[in-house]
This record gives structure tokens, C-alpha cells and sequence, in this order.
């Protein structure tokens, strides 16, 4: 809220200076828990005369519009300047003081501030985002006065609530202000207390031989939470260790605000924490640490029951209450959603190099630490528990009798815990670690998973999650995106890239969309209907939903999950497209922030994408070849001719149809256009030789052979002849260079 | 630790103070409510009391009652019946945090020694559609006392803004006395605990709670609550005025009927939110209702 508040100060204040018509040489805001600041240097004394010139009529108007125009202006007709036959006023307005400026400033700044929630207090009216004490405000040295809602200015401000003098007093000026402020302990610059955060927390850690576990998210938090911030080291009981180191930190820093310690000795937690104080107490700080040291073991306690318990439970019950779980009120619930990206996973898992049945099994557990207690306390540590439970857990039947050995038969899994009493040794760790990784990467910055069984099954937690929401028309919007599909694409983008997956994703979005309405149909007919309903604006037919559902009534389940056998898409072949087209298309809109992140053009990535290639990793090398290519002079060149030969052929177009088929060397037709007749079929042979291989640089050289030809045609050859043969001949072959040049990217597409 | 130059003060002992301290600062000093309620704000003194114009101070201590808090006295911490101190002062002080300030010393709370936060919270009681913005405070990582000003109760905005003070008692002992254990506090200065007053009545309520009352017959009876709310708010008093503190009694047993049937598990996901929502109208009708009484009564 404060950095908010610091931005929001700036922006109005900047925009009354503007419309006040001062300058200024520096505007700089400060917030704390307490005090929200503004200094401006370098404001006038005073804003300065002006003088306008306001055009009036014509000598030679009626009166009645002289008249009007006096009356505009409050002048008289002596008083107006004549030129060239037109009246003007010329308006001067004298300056004003800037102090008399600054109360009604303020004052609108104060009362129209944008706090996220605001309230009133006492019996007053005016609203801030806790009771306002005072005002000060001065301007060179002096106060200004004015009031807001019986708050009046002055000179006057207080120090901290505990440390300071306990007495108000006056300033002089910024200078003194933040200077007098230091010394009743209040560091005003959150800048200053981030720092001094910093370098105390480090130091009081390296006095105990420890390290801070830096966090900078934190750091931020706690600099907005004291005025004269002191961290104190603190001792907790080292039982605690033997919780996950996650599960430490994060209890720390939810609850308590706390930084985690490390001991550089071992790598691990030390039994320690950084409570960043905001006094400094009488006694060192002993009292305190300790008060706080009790506070965090209740905490641990908390997550110790859970971690006991959570690991007592096991993945059946889990499993079970996950059925009981919304995912989305039009979505199904969260059994729901396992099953589908247990499927999908199934069938992503051989494109990955990874086994179906362990990424179906990984699949199937990535979810159920969501029914944890841990992971109801901590929401942020989902996967990281799972991982750990899956890890621990009973032995499950999986390794000793895989479900899926032949074929899928449909038939049940078998139950996830261990039977038969066998010892925990858990899932394995290729498992754990899919359960784990599945929700990377969770942002640009975050790193992508490599293990086959984990890159299975985050693209298919992901997938599940795009077509879901793509289905129910919950698409992003400007900057709305409340379930994060921005990111989700993203991360399916960069899991495809940077793992090399050779993947076309249409089949896979249509299928998931299969399973999705077939699930929403099965589970819940009223949001199947609610869904059918929002295809419309993808182009899908009113009576789309009626005919659904009629074909569907008759159907089990068990065949139209079973791969290959999709049948909404059977029913609607040419409508998988329609659900999938929007899809990709905001896969090509983020691989083009992506790209353009790190310095591509976003114009090849439509030119490639124009394609309708749906191999994201193809497209990048395509994009790559390309951006290459118009580097070169024979690119940029070729370019231009392709450019010169699309708007004739475009022009002709308007006039009849373009003739087709194949170009042929006429007799005595100029040699430039023989040659480039031999270049174009000689290119074409090699283009298509090379897309074959997905050679690009050699698609890309087979075209840079053209441009030469194609230069020397333009230069020689006029391609409108008067002999209707000659014209036809040359269209054709302008044809062939565009259809050519087509074969590797849409040209067109590309910006000059 | 407790800053112990002093005995710290038994449970007793810090209500007493806390009297003496409120007292001196001009509240009634009122008795608990007779009804079970889930939070002190819920005593009428408090959440009546804050509508309309007529300026009001008191404090008080109010049993409240969680019954799915319940935990067999095993657990350290919680428990299906403790108790809040709770304080309201309409207008609000000027200097309320300085106030508040006062009543932590005066219970051997020392800022110098300890780190009091004003921590920003905002706070709301959806059951009685209440709503405020303030702080938690804060002592040395441990939450003590919800520091709130009222902005609306029963969905009406108020008049006069009322500073209200809700401490954990518990909490604040365990923490003064330096006991890890709620049934280690002790209740006086002589010795008796927290256990020995307590404890066999969290045992006992805890079962009731969870399988003990009737389901069927929470039911009808918070039906019956129900449509005798309506019946008083229609009926009109000595002086032509509805009856709304009777209809808000009503509304209060509803309420704890609702948290025991939630308790014994048998409000289903679906019909929470319309438990919930029949209540907060019921609370809005006596607000309502009462705010137009203050209004007149001012």
C-alpha cells in the first residue's frame, strides 16, 4: 500500500503542479507506516504573467457578434488590437504567489487520495486510510496555513511512538524536517530503513557465525513496517530442523515476517530467525527475542501437527476429498481435473521422452497435496509438499503391478497407497520430483523443468488449464487475468523451447477441449450448456449445444475419453479448430512477447506464424532463420521485390483474375526473365528439399539466390506488356516467386 | 518474558485492572451478556450501540463461544470458550492509540522492552455485516488486541465512528504470566489455574459440540428463532416502538444455534452461505430498526 501510495502522491501532486502552471526542479515522495511525504524543489515564488491573444471577429461582423465577444472577454472595443481585419483581446493574467496555490492543492490531494480503503473517524467526514493527525506544510521556510476538515498546518510533527522525545516539534524545512526525524528515530526514506535493514540483519547474523537467507520480497514488507527498524537475532528450539526447510521459512515469513538463518557450516536452516524490531529495546532486546522466539515455536508446533498428520493420512483420502473440491464452478471439481491431465499426460509422456503409465501415476498425485492440511495452511507450498509426501509415501502398488501395461483398458486404477502392508519407501523420486515441479515454471524468471516425467506432466496441468478457461470463455483481458493463463502460456511455451519438444499442439488443445466438454457434459449439464453457449462467439452455431448434447446422450464415457475416438470432434471436425484457432492464436501473441523480450521482431513471429504451423519449437527456428535473413542485403532486397511483386499482383487482381499456372520462357522474351523463370523453379526445388529437412538457413539461402534475378526483372522487364501473353507469362511468374517466398514465411507480414 | 519487577498479574487481576483502567477513562463498566455469543462485538453494548448519533463508552468482558474451536482441553491454545475484554468508545478519542497504549502498561506491558506493532487489518463480521478498518496490534510478534474504528454495522453505515478495542484475554495473561499452556494460567494470585476453573468444561462442551446435540433439533429450533424475530420486530412497545432489543436476542441465539449445527458438520458447503445470509438480514432488520430509535431517541 505504501508503494502505491508513494506513486499515487506523485502522480497528483505533479498534475496540480502542472495545472497550477508552476515548474519545479524535483519532486520526490516518501511513505511509512506512519507519515506519507512530498518535497518540491526549485517551485517559483510566484507563476509567472501571461499575456494571450483571443481572436475575435472580423472588423467587418455584425455587431451582435462584436457584442458577444466583449462580453466573452469583459473588454471594450477600445481596448481590442486590429489586425488584418480581425479583432483580438489580449488577455493578460498576472501571476500568483505559490503559496497561495499550495492550500487548495493540498487540500484536493488529500481529500481525493485513491487509498485502496478509506474510512472516517470521530464525528468527521474527511476520509484516510487511518485517523490523519496532522498536516505540515510549508514553503521557504514558512508555513503555510490552511485547514482540511478542521486538521489545520503547521510546523509542528512528532517522532517515533516509542523512541522519540514524546514531544511534538517544529521544523524549518525538509533538511531539518528529515534531520529532526532521524533523531526522534524515525527513518523517513523507506530507501534508508531497506538499507539499514540489510546491514543490520547481516550483522547480527555473522556475529553468531550464521548467514542471512536473503528475501527481498520481505525486505520490502518489513522496510514498510517500522519507523526505525531493528532486527534482532532470535534462537528457536532446533527440533524444529527436522520439518521441511520450506514449510521454516515460510512460517516465518507469512506469520511472523521473519528472515530464515542459515548456517554456513552445514549449507541448512540454522535454529535461528531475524525479527526485525521496531524499537530499540532497554534490555538489548532480550525479552523481545524471546517473546518472539515463543511465538514462532507455537507457530512450528502448528506445522509440526500438520507435516505428523498429513504424513498419517495418506493420498487415498486425499484423493477422495479432492472430489469434494471446485476447481471451477463450470470446470468441475478438482478429481475432475486430475483425471483429465492424468489422460493428457498420458499422451504427452512418448512426445517427451517419458514413460505413460509413471507420467499418468505423477499425474494423478501432482494434485492431492491441495487436500493437505499444510497446503490449507501454506497455499504457497503446493507441489513442494506433494513432492515431499509423495516421496515418503507407503509403497504404492504401481512398481510391482503397473496399471497400464498393455493397452489402457479403461478399467480403475489401483488404489494409491500402499496395500498389503508393505515398507514406505515412497514413489521414487522421478515421481516426487514431477509432483513437485509440475506448476514450473511459475513466472519469466522462474527456471523449466528438464526430467521428461515432469515436463509431461506440467504441460499438461497447463494445457488443462488454457483450454479449460478458454472453454468457458474466461479468456484474459487487458490487464485482467485472474486464473493466470498468461502466465500458464508462457510456461507451456517456454517447457516446448527450452526441453526442444517436438510437439503439435492443435491435436492436443482440441483433444483436451474433447475431454473437457465431455467431462462438463458427464459432471454438470447446466455449465456444459453455459459453455456450448460461449463457443458462440467463436463462430459455433446456435443450435450447437441442442445437437451436443443430442449426440452425446447416447454415448458412455469410457468411449469418448479413450483416445482417438473423440466424439464431439468427430461431430464437429472442422470446430476443434474453432476452439483451438483463439488459443494458439494467444500462444502467438505470447510467444511474440516472449521473442521480442529477447530481441526478435514480433512481425517474423506473425510471418512464420501465418503458416499455421502449430510446432513452437520450429517456429522459433524459422523465426530465427528469418530475422537472420532480412539482415543480409540479399534479404532486406528480396524483401523489397517480393513487396514490388505483391502490390502488382494485388493491383492486378482488382482488375480480373491473375492467370494461372506455370510461367514458360516465351520466345524472344528478355533474358532477365528467363533467368529468373530457372531461378524461381531451381529456388522452389531447393526450398522444398530444405523445409523437408527443417533446414531454414538453406530455405533462406535457396531464396537469397532470387534475388538477383528478381532485381534484374524488375530493372528490364515491364511487367503490364501490351501483348495480353507477355502479361499473363509475367503475372505468373510474380506468382511463383510469391508462392515460393510464401513456403517459408508470409513475407507479407513482415514490417519494411 | 514478562518484564517482572512485579508478581505479573494473575487472569483476575488483569480484568481488574483493565476495569479500573477503563473506568478511570469514563466507561460503564458492563457485565457480560447473557447470551452465547461468538464474539464480544456481537454484545449489544457494542454492535447497537455503535449505530447512530448518541455519543456511548464502556467495556466490558464477554464470554465467547466457538464451538468448533473445541479441542478437548488438549490443545494449548484453543479453546471453544474464552474470553475477550472489550472496549467501545464513541466518538472515538482523538488519542485512542495512546489510550490503548496506557492500558498495556497499566498490565506491566513495557514499550520500551517490547515491540508493540500497529499492524493495518482491516476487519469485518460478515454474520452481523460489520465492517472497520485499524490495526492488530502487535507484542512482540503476538497478536493482543484488534484495534478497529467502525465504519457500518448490520449494512448501515454509521453515524459516529466508535473506536472499539477487542484483547484476547487468554492470550495477553499467557503472555504476561509467560505460561506456553492456557490451563497453566494463573486465575488468581493465590494460585487456582485457568484448568482448575475450565478445563472440565471444555472436556464436557467439546463433546456436545461435536456429537452431542441433536441436529434436527438445532434446526428447528433456529427456524423457531428465526420467525420470532420477525414476530417482535412487528410488535410495537410502550412507547409505539418496535422491539428490537428482544428481536436482537433472538438473532444472537440464532446465530450460536448456526455455529453448533456447523460444529456437529451439518451445514453442507451449498447452504452455508444462505445460514450465513439469513442471519446478517435478520441483524439488518434490527439495525435498521434501532438506528431509526437512536435517531429519534438523540
Amino acid at each position: 500500500m505504501q508503494a502505491g501510495a508513494v506513486r499515487d502522491l506523485e502522480r497528483m501532486a505533479t498534475d496540480r503542479l502542472k495545472a497550477a502552471g508552476l515548474t519545479w526542479e524535483a519532486l520526490t515522495t516518501f511513505a511509512g507506516p506512519r507519515r506519507l511525504t512530498l518535497v518540491v524543489e526549485g517551485l517559483p515564488a510566484a507563476t509567472p504573467d501571461r499575456e494571450e491573444e483571443v481572436k475575435g471577429p472580423k472588423t467587418s461582423a455584425p455587431e451582435q457578434a462584436l457584442d458577444g465577444f466583449l462580453r466573452k472577454t469583459g473588454l471594450t472595443r477600445e481596448q481590442l488590437v486590429e489586425r488584418d481585419g480581425v479583432l483580438f483581446a489580449v488577455i493578460s493574467e498576472k501571476g500568483r504567489a505559490t503559496a497561495t496555490l499550495i492550500p487548495e492543492m493540498v487540500e484536493r490531494i488529500v481529500r481525493d487520495f485513491p487509498w485502496p480503503k478509506s474510512m472516517r473517524w470521530g464525528t468527521g467526514t474527511l476520509r484516510w486510510v487511518r485517523p490523519l493527525k496532522r498536516i505540515v506544510c510549508l514553503f521557504d521556510g514558512a508555513v503555510v496555513p490552511f485547514a482540511v476538515d478542521g486538521i489545520e498546518s503547521g510546523d509542528t510533527t512528532e517522532g517515533h511512538r516509542f523512541m522519540g522525545s514524546g514531544r511534538p516539534f517544529a521544523v524549518k524545512d525538509f533538511a531539518d524536517y528529515r534531520a529532526k526525524l532521524e533523531r526522534e528515530h524515525v527513518l523517513l526514506d523507506a530507501t534508508d530503513r531497506r538499507l539499514k535493514i540489510l546491514e543490520a540483519a547481516r550483522a547480527v547474523c555473522h556475529a553468531e557465525g550464521l548467514e542471512l537467507v536473503d528475501d527481498d520480497g520481505l525486505l520490502d514488507e518489513v522496510s514498510g513496517l517500522a519507523e526505525w527498524p531493528t532486527p534482532i537475532l532470535g534462537a528457536m528450539d532446533p527440533q524444529f530442523l527436522d520439518l521441511p526447510p520450506e514449510v521454516i521459512r515460510l512460517s516465518m515469513k507469512v506469520h511472523q515476517k521473519y528472515f530464515a538463518v542459515r548456517d554456513p557450516k552445514t549449507g541448512g536452516l540454522a535454529p535461528n530467525f531475524v525479527v526485525v524490531a521496531n524499537v530499540e529495546a532497554t534490555d538489548g532486546g532480550t525479552a523481545l527475542a524471546a517473546g518472539n522466539s515463543r511465538v514462532l515455536s507455537a507457530r512450528l508446533n502448528d506445522a509440526r501437527f500438520f507435516w505428523d498428520e498429513d504424513r498419517k493420512v495418506g493420498f487415498n483420502v486425499w484423493l477422495e476429498k479432492l472430489k469434494g473440491v471446485t476447481f471451477h464452478a463450470k470446470l468441475g471439481t478438482m478429481a475432475e481435473r486430475v483425471d483429465r491431465i492424468a489422460a493428457l499426460a498420458r499422451e504427452i509422456a512418448p512426445l517427451v521422452g517419458a514413460d505413460a503409465d509413471q507420467a499418468e501415476q505423477a499425474a494423478r498425485l501432482a494434485k492431492v497435496d491441495l487436500a493437505s492440511g499444510m497446503v490449507g495452511e501454506f497455499p504457497e507450498l503446493q507441489g513442494i509438499m506433494g513432492g515431499y509426501y509423495a516421496r515418503l509415501a507407503p509403497t504404492p502398488a504401481l512398481r510391482a503391478d503397473p496399471p497400464h501395461k498393455g493397452e489402457g483398458d479403461g478399467a480403475d486404477l489401483p488404489p494409491l497407497d500402499g496395500e498389503g502392508g508393505r515398507e514406505a519407501d515412497g514413489w521414487g523420486d522421478a515421481i516426487a520430483d514431477a509432483v513437485r515441479d509440475h506448476y514450473k515454471p511459475q513466472g519469466p524468471n522462474d527456471a523449466v523443468p528438464t526430467a521428461p516425467l515432469t515436463v509431461a506432466v506440467a504441460l499438461a496441468d497447463k494445457l488443462d488449464t488454457l483450454v479449460g478457461f478458454f472453454a468457458i470463455d474466461e479468456k484474459p483481458t487487458g490487464s485482467k487475468d485472474p486464473f493466470a493463463l498468461r502466465r500458464a502460456a508462457l510456461g507451456v511455451i517456454r517447457l516446448v523451447l527450452e526441453n526442444g519438444v517436438r510437439v503439435p499442439l492443435m491435436p492436443q488443445l482440441r483433444r483436451q477441449f474433447a475431454v473437457i466438454l465431455t467431462d462438463l457434459y458427464y459432471n454438470r449439464r447446466h455449465a456444459l450448456l453455459d459453455a456450448a453457449r460461449s463457443l458462440k462467439s467463436l463462430g459455433v452455431p446456435d443450435n450447437w449445444a441442442d445437437e451436443l448434447v443430442l449426440k452425446l446422450g447416447g454415448a458412455t464415457k469410457a468411449v469418448i475419453v479413450e483416445p482417438g475416438s473423440w466424439g464431439i470432434l468427430e461431430f464437429m471436425p472442422d470446430r476443434g479448430a474453432a476452439i483451438g484457432e483463439p488459443l494458439l492464436a494467444f500462444f502467438a501473441d505470447r510467444l511474440k512477447v516472449l521473442l521480442r523480450d529477447q530481441g526478435q521482431r514480433h512481425d517474423l513471429v506473425d510471418a512464420v506464424f501465418a503458416l499455421g504451423d502449430d510446432d513452437l519449437v520450429r517456429i522459433v527456428r524459422r523465426v530465427e532463420a528469418l530475422g537472420a535473413f532480412l539482415e543480409t542485403e540479399d534479404g532486406e532486397n528480396l524483401l523489397a521485390g517480393y513487396k514490388r511483386a505483391s502490390n502488382i499482383l494485388r493491383a492486378e487482381a482488382k482488375k480480373g483474375d491473375l492467370p494461372d499456372g506455370t510461367p514458360v520462357a516465351l520466345d524472344g522474351a528478355p533474358p532477365e526473365e528467363t533467368a529468373l523463370i530457372a531461378a524461381v523453379s531451381k529456388a522452389g526445388a531447393e526450398v522444398d528439399a530444405a523445409l523437408a529437412t527443417e533446414d531454414f538457413a538453406a530455405a533462406m539461402t535457396a531464396l537469397a539466390a532470387l534475388r538477383a534475378p528478381v532485381d534484374a526483372f524488375f530493372t528490364a522487364v515491364m511487367v503490364n506488356s501490351d501483348i495480353p501473353a507477355e502479361r499473363d507469362n509475367r503475372l505468373k511468374l510474380l506468382g511463383q516467386v510469391r508462392t515460393v517466398m510464401g513456403r517459408v514465411a508470409d513475407f507479407g507480414k513482415v514490417g519494411g | 518474558m514478562p518484564d517482572v519487577t512485579t508478581e505479573p498479574l494473575s487472569f483476575q487481576d488483569l480484568i481488574l485492572t483493565l476495569h479500573k483502567y477503563w473506568g478511570d477513562q469514563g466507561c460503564a463498566i458492563l457485565q457480560p451478556y447473557d447470551i452465547e455469543v461468538g464474539a464480544g462485538t456481537l454484545h449489544p453494548a457494542t454492535v447497537l450501540r455503535a449505530l447512530g448519533p448518541r455519543p456511548w463508552k464502556a467495556a466490558y468482558v464477554q464470554p465467547s463461544r466457538r464451538p468448533g474451536d473445541g479441542r478437548y482441553g488438549e490443545n494449548p491454545n484453543r479453546l471453544q470458550h474464552y474470553y475477550q475484554y472489550q472496549v467501545i468508545l464513541k466518538p472515538n478519542p482523538e488519542d485512542l492509540q495512546a489510550l490503548y497504549l496506557g492500558s498495556l502498561k497499566a498490565i506491566g506491558i513495557d514499550p520500551a522492552l517490547h515491540d508493540i506493532r500497529f499492524v493495518e487489518d482491516d476487519w469485518e463480521n460478515p454474520t452481523v455485516g460489520a465492517w472497520g478498518l485499524g490495526w492488530e496490534v502487535w507484542c512482540d510478534g503476538m497478536e493482543v488486541t484488534q484495534f478497529t474504528y467502525f465504519q457500518g454495522v448490520g449494512g448501515i453505515e454509521v453515524d459516529v465512528v466508535s473506536g472499539e478495542l477487542t484483547y484476547g484475554l487468554e492470550r495477553l495473561a499467557m503472555y504476561v504470566q509467560g505460561v506456553d499452556n492456557v490451563y497453566d494460567l494463573k486465575f488468581t494470585k493465590e494460585g487456582l489455574t485457568y484448568g482448575e476453573v475450565f478445563l472440565e468444561n471444555e472436556r464436557q462442551q467439546s463433546e456436545a459440540n461435536f456429537h452431542g446435540y441433536d441436529v434436527d433439533g438445532l434446526k428447528r429450533r433456529f427456524e423457531d428463532m428465526v420467525a420470532e424475530v420477525s414476530r417482535l420486530l412487528a410488535m410495537t412497545g410502550p412507547q409505539g416502538q418496535a422491539l428490537v432489543l428482544p428481536a436482537y436476542d433472538q438473532v444472537l441465539k440464532a446465530s450460536h444455534l448456526f455455529n453448533l449445527m456447523d460444529a456437529r458438520g451439518a451445514i453442507a458447503v451449498a447452504e452455508r452461505q444462505s445460514y450465513i445470509g439469513r442471519i446478517r438480514d435478520l441483524c439488518k432488520a434490527c439495525a435498521t430498526e434501532w438506528v431509526e430509535q437512536e435517531r429519534s431517541r438523540a
